[in-house]
């Protein structure tokens, strides 16, 4: 086989304006034609920008070099930027992105945008151009791919306009295909047939492909090798078996025992402490030495050296043998609820019908967003709510938190309708925690005054109470004390995530509602928040609904859950019974989309 | 997907970074925007002659001398030492007149600013805030402001009422609050949906406790940002006014009001129009400078020059 | 579409409308307007003769009514000043306004639009340096004074363009150059900064990938969608050129609507003032309906819900 493409000790820094990000530092890689690599790596590590790098798309306070970039035996730097978009860009390396809502161009026709390049090219005519954009839509699966062409993006759903991606993509016919992400902004379930459709595509047309992403699993199903990156460094390669099955460093061995998974029962997560060195100034020994549990003195002060087997598995540690990975993970220290204890909250029979009209004249349009929910949390226990966006699931949170009255049906919180509460009292029975941490705390508030909040609405206590509270809410979250008089930008998303649990705990209430409280997290800092939740049931008997869309935290986490599609509850049970043995289609469908690893695989084997 | 970090610095304790609090960010970035430090260091100079006025000035900006009427800057040709930048057609000297004008200008750039931003921010925060017919109305009344010529029914309501510092002041306050009601009201409805602010309606605050305490503190910068704008814009509406006729009257100094006067003799005795047009511009780009650049260093990217 | 427009186009005079009520309550509330037609050394008896004689003395609702009838059958009442219909006095004299105007946003687009485009397409180059000087000064400088510049310039020193009257095309360059200058900071920076996040949009990035560059990428992918916000401005200018021809056509001498307004604001002429007041709103509403049926057509985000 050829080599397909063949980077070595690729260099690229941002200029910001307080100094330069070493964003991508000495990163090689190397590709066979119609092989694909996968790229793995948290949100800074580099990833995507070393695909941009590729396709020259770097932003302008960019710089960008490499001791060598060939593409086919060609080599790249050496074009100009007008050769490289004639030869190289759209012919020879196709690429689609992460977000199918901005990356096409909301004013022209699926049809022009998709025949545009070929036809500019000078590649088809029109009608040429236009047949073949037809086949490649019923190929990557979009129903009356012919209407489809005179239509606009925003009329076509996230996932279909993310296939009109990759069939504009192979219009041009490229050798390599480079995904930046594709999935990361679809449903759980659209994600998988998204995946496997690359994947097919890609042996049919013996393309190579390179596959970015956050997440590990989906990588390592899908690809002949895989690199992992970390704070813009790629510290391991190598062929996918290999790298899953003996990870070397200690990142990535600690990023396996980081993601929930389905196979094996339940356990707590290897969580990484910490978070990623800031770039610009990255540390001079191992990038990942401050996080890392096997460290040695030399690691902060020199370079770890390149180790391993040729090709198929190399890595960057300083150790002079990788260390030995944990077969067994810990189990869970929190319990959940006992038999017959009290509904905390309880919602009965609810509907919620939403009327929106566009503009002010439009016509009227109703949303049926909740059908007749009923469902209820326990003292003591974890349920999780799952299902994807648009499945009601955050509306009946909202309803739950006493946030919205429903159309129909009602919520009582200790058998009290939510109604006849006060809004301080009901802070005192329930409280959220949001998605997204960076717009859950408000960014001109001290976490200090943020903490305290809920009890200075209530009127609780004097200052010097108050102080205590907030300060036995922040050790309960594991944040140390000396972040009090910080702001909210000066936190990671992980430490965020954690003052808004210490805020909605700081009232003491009978539950929490977390909507999603660790999807925009990475994977190593989910692992973080998921088992401070265990903790706190540990520790406080804590009561919680968690809303998620991905079964494997389900699994990890919950005693009960209740599937919801569609604004219906259509399954509800004990976890370990609905994952095990799930009745309705849906359900199934939403299991088969959880990462697992090649056959199931428990947790990795002891290298060597 | 790589993270634009903000700035970092060492933190003792435990040798990690540790981000710079907002106020530290702010702080550094001023001092390294050369516009905004111009713009800042124009007007800071033009209110201290405001001021101090009394204590500058040469002369008694109304005292009349028809024995040195219509005088050249004094290096021009016949220039007198006594009147540095020269006499108007009342032997008035012109420098004290020109120092005098800088209290009518900031006077009413800072009085009709606030009356815009007291409607604006009020009309905006609401229609924001509370959305559905209210929003409308607003949104309804925003068109219908914008649609009125400003300039036009300024003149016919100063002429009506009567003329003075303080009807001038309401009325361009009165005609210049749509901007403040655009931005607050487009980041107040940002703002409020955040997850901050239903956290705090979680918590059982109302709705004035959110506004004052979640959503005020966040549109603090961009109102300052308007208000430093709008200070210009209303210190160029008076003078248009004072120019037209239908402004601050004679004899009090305005710098617009002195280029109406000296527009009859501007082929001969050009002075009399460039230099109160000088001043007007300065203190105008002063504001405007200032306004863009605290948009710069308060904008959470932080463009820099 | 047509629902849409025929809807736009209801809220257009509904904006009209609410315009010349609160126009003419203002004129009307604010101060006693036979007062002012009197002038202030008037005796009291002789406002109450006015009063009567232009029936200022019945009530409020019933003159609005009364006007708001005439109003919708062409009658725009008769001057107190120059005691002929109001509507013959406007279209006499709109000619020279339309001119005006049309030929000063036509001197804002040659001037903003490809300036503001060189400075988006070269961020931080010495054409956006100087786009951004170009745009803080034109801000800065009071419109009347830049005219009287214009004048003393081209009047005395380089007299290529006559700087008074309308008889000529000639005539209107001087003018449209200084009613067109006021117009160009906003366009300019909302062309600079339309097209920087439009060159930053994913969907460019997706055109880079397909190995469009330079020219055809702007033209394909990036033009139409940052022409957009720009049409809506340019409505928003067209229509405040009515209201600033006020001034550009008093120093010019242009026998114009701003001129007739200047004159009926100091004859005290409320009927005419009105009227013009309503044509100005009439304008900026019209101006804003055409830019909305041209946005819903060039985006089929507004056009196809």
């Amino acid at each position: 086989m050829s080599t397909l493409l063949d980077i070595r000790n690729l260099h690229v820094s941002l200029n910001i304006p307080d100094g330069q990000l070493r964003a991508v530092r000495d990163v090689c890689l190397s590709l066979d034609s119609g092989q694909s690599l996968g790229i793995v790596g948290e949100s800074g590590s580099g990833k995507s920008l070393t695909a941009l790098a590729l396709m020259r798309l770097l932003p302008r306070a960019a710089d960008c070099r490499a001791t060598r970039m060939q593409f086919q035996g060609q080599d790249l730097p050496a074009l100009s930027d007008a050769a490289f978009a004639r030869d190289i860009a759209g012919p020879r390396i196709g690429m689609i992105f992460q977000e199918p809502m901005t990356s096409l161009n909301p004013v022209y026709t699926i049809g022009r945008q998709m025949t545009e390049a070929a036809i500019a090219r000078g590649m088809l005519s029109g009608p040429d151009a236009r047949k073949k954009a037809i086949d490649l839509l019923d190929r990557t699966g979009i129903p009356d791919p012919e209407a489809r062409l005179a239509q606009f993006p925003h009329q076509l759903s996230g996932g279909q306009r993310q296939r009109v991606m990759i069939a504009m993509t192979l219009m041009l016919d490229p050798d390599l295909l480079i995904a930046d992400e594709p999935t990361t902004a679809l449903d759980v379930t659209v994600q998988a047939q998204i995946l496997d459709l690359l994947d097919d595509l890609r042996r049919e047309r013996r393309m190579g492909m390179i596959l970015i992403s956050h997440d590990l699993a989906v990588v390592a199903e899908r690809s002949d090798k895989v690199a992992v990156m970390y704070g813009g460094e790629v510290i391991e390669q190598g062929t996918s078996a290999e790298v899953l099955r003996a990870p070397a460093h200690p990142y990535t061995q600690s990023l396996l025992r980081a993601i929930p998974h389905l196979g094996g029962p339940p356990g707590r997560l290897g969580a990484i402490p910490g978070t990623v060195p800031s770039l610009l100034h990255p540390p001079r020994g191992c990038i990942f030495a401050p996080r890392c549990a096997h460290r040695l003195p030399e690691c902060t002060t020199a370079r770890p050296p390149l180790r391993g087997t040729g090709d198929t598995h190399r890595y960057l540690c300083t150790l002079d043998h990788p260390p030995q990975v944990r077969l067994t993970s810990d189990p869970l220290i929190g319990s959940g609820a006992v038999d017959g204890a009290e509904d905390v909250i309880a919602a009965s029979h609810v509907t919620q019908v939403f009327q929106t009209r566009k503009g002010l004249f439009g016509p009227k349009r109703e949303i049926r967003a909740l059908d007749d929910v009923s469902l209820s949390l326990r003292r003591g226990e974890t349920l999780a709510l799952i299902g994807e966006s648009g499945s009601g699931k955050s509306t009946l949170a909202r309803i739950m938190l006493g946030l919205s009255v429903p159309t129909q049906g009602q919520v009582t919180m200790l058998g009290r309708p939510v109604s006849e509460i006060s809004g301080t009292e009901r802070a005192s029975f329930v409280q959220p925690v949001f998605q997204d941490p960076y717009s859950s705390l408000n960014p001109r508030r001290r976490l200090a005054e943020i903490i305290a909040r809920p009890l200075v609405l209530r009127g609780d206590g004097d200052a010097a109470a108050r102080k205590r509270a907030v300060e036995e809410a922040m050790d309960l979250v594991r944040l140390p004390a000396r972040l009090l008089h910080a702001y909210p930008s000066q936190l990671s998303g992980g430490q965020r995530q954690r003052v808004a649990i210490a805020r909605a705990l700081v009232t003491r209430p009978k539950a929490l509602v977390c909507d999603e409280p660790t999807s925009a997290l990475d994977v190593s800092v989910q692992a973080q928040i998921l088992n401070l939740l265990d903790d706190l049931r540990a520790e406080m008997g804590l009561t919680c609904l968690l809303i998620t869309h991905d079964m494997a935290v389900v699994h990890q986490v919950a005693d009960r859950v209740a599937v919801m599609y569609q604004g219906r509850i259509v399954e509800e049970g004990p976890a370990r019974n609905v994952l095990a043995n799930p009745a309705h289609d849906y359900t199934t469908r939403l299991l088969a989309a959880a990462p697992r690893f090649a056959n199931d695989a428990p947790v990795p084997e002891v290298a060597q | 997907m790589t993270s634009t970090d903000q700035t970092f610095t060492a933190d003792p304790e435990d040798g990690t970074t540790f981000a710079l609090t907002p106020g530290q960010i702010f702080r550094r970035r001023i001092f390294g925007h050369t516009g905004f430090l111009i713009g800042a260091g124009l007007i800071l100079a033009i209110v201290l002659i405001a001021i101090f006025a009394p204590l500058l000035a040469p002369h008694d900006p109304y005292a009349q001398s028809l024995s040195a009427r219509m005088l050249p800057p004094v290096w021009s040709d016949g220039g007198n030492p006594d009147y540095l930048l020269g006499t108007d057609q009342n032997g008035r000297d012109y420098l004290s007149r020109l120092i005098y004008g800088t209290r009518v200008s900031i006077t009413i750039g800072l009085g009709a600013a606030t009356v815009g931003l007291l409607i604006g921010v009020t009309l905006g925060v609401m229609a924001g805030y509370f959305g559905g017919w209210i929003d409308h109305a607003i949104s309804f009344l925003l068109t219908a402001q914008l649609a009125l010529p400003g300039l036009l029914l300024a003149m016919a309501l100063v002429f009506i009422i009567g003329p003075s510092i303080w009807v001038v002041i309401g009325i361009v306050g009165v005609l210049h609050w749509t901007y403040y009601l655009v931005v607050t009201r487009a980041a107040t409805q940002r703002i409020r949906s955040q997850d901050f602010v239903a956290a705090a309606s979680a918590s059982g605050a109302s709705p004035r406790q959110i506004i004052w305490h979640e959503i005020m503190p966040n549109l603090l910068s961009s109102i300052i940002v308007i208000f430093t704008f709008e200070l210009g814009i209303a210190i160029l509406a008076e003078s248009s006014l004072s120019f037209l006729g239908v402004g601050i009257q004679p004899p009090t100094p305005s710098w617009g009001l002195m280029i109406a006067e000296g527009k009859q003799a501007m082929f001969y005795r050009p002075w009399l129009v460039v230099l109160p047009g000088i001043c007007l511009f300065l203190l105008v780009i002063g504001a405007n400078l200032m306004g863009d650049g605290l948009r710069d260093i308060t904008s959470p990217e932080g463009r820099n020059e | 579409m047509l629902r849409y427009i025929a809807l736009r186009g209801l809220l257009a005079l509904l904006v009209a409308f609410t315009v010349s009520l609160a126009a003419f309550l203002l004129l009307n509330v604010a101060a006693d307007p036979a007062q002012a037609i009197a002038g202030e050394d008037a005796t009291p008896d002789v406002i109450e003769a006015i009063r009567a004689r232009y029936g200022l003395d019945r009530p409020l609702s019933v003159r609005y009514f009364d006007w708001l009838g005439g109003v919708l059958t062409g009658d725009f009442g008769e001057s107190y000043y120059w005691h002929k219909p109001v509507a013959e006095l406007v279209t006499d004299r709109a000619d020279e306004t339309i001119t005006l105007a049309l030929s000063a946003l036509a001197v804002t687009i040659v001037i903003a639009i490809p300036l503001g485009a060189m400075a988006a397409l070269n961020p931080n180059s010495w054409i956006d340096r100087f786009a951004l000087g170009v745009a803080v000064s034109a801000q800065a400088v009071p419109n009347f004074w830049l005219g009287l510049i214009m004048i003393i310039l081209f009047g005395v020193m380089v007299p290529i363009f006559p700087v008074s009257g309308d008889d000529s095309w000639k005539h209107f360059v001087l003018p449209a150059f200084v009613l067109g200058a006021s117009s160009v900071p906003a366009v300019m920076r909302l062309t600079r900064t339309g097209l920087i996040e439009v060159m930053g949009a994913d969907y460019v990035r997706t055109a880079r990938s397909k190995g469009f560059r330079g020219w055809p990428l702007l033209r394909r992918h990036a033009m139409r969608n940052a022409l957009l916000p720009v049409i809506s401005v340019l409505a928003v200018q067209l229509g405040q050129k009515f209201g600033g021809s006020v001034i550009t056509e008093s120093i010019f001498a242009i026998n114009g609507l701003g001129r007739l307004a200047l004159e009926s604001i100091l004859g005290a002429d409320i009927p005419t003032v009105q009227m013009l007041i309503f044509v100005f709103a009439i304008v900026f509403v019209v101006m804003n309906l055409i830019a909305d049926i041209l946005n819903a057509a060039l985006d089929p985000r507004i056009r196809i819900g």
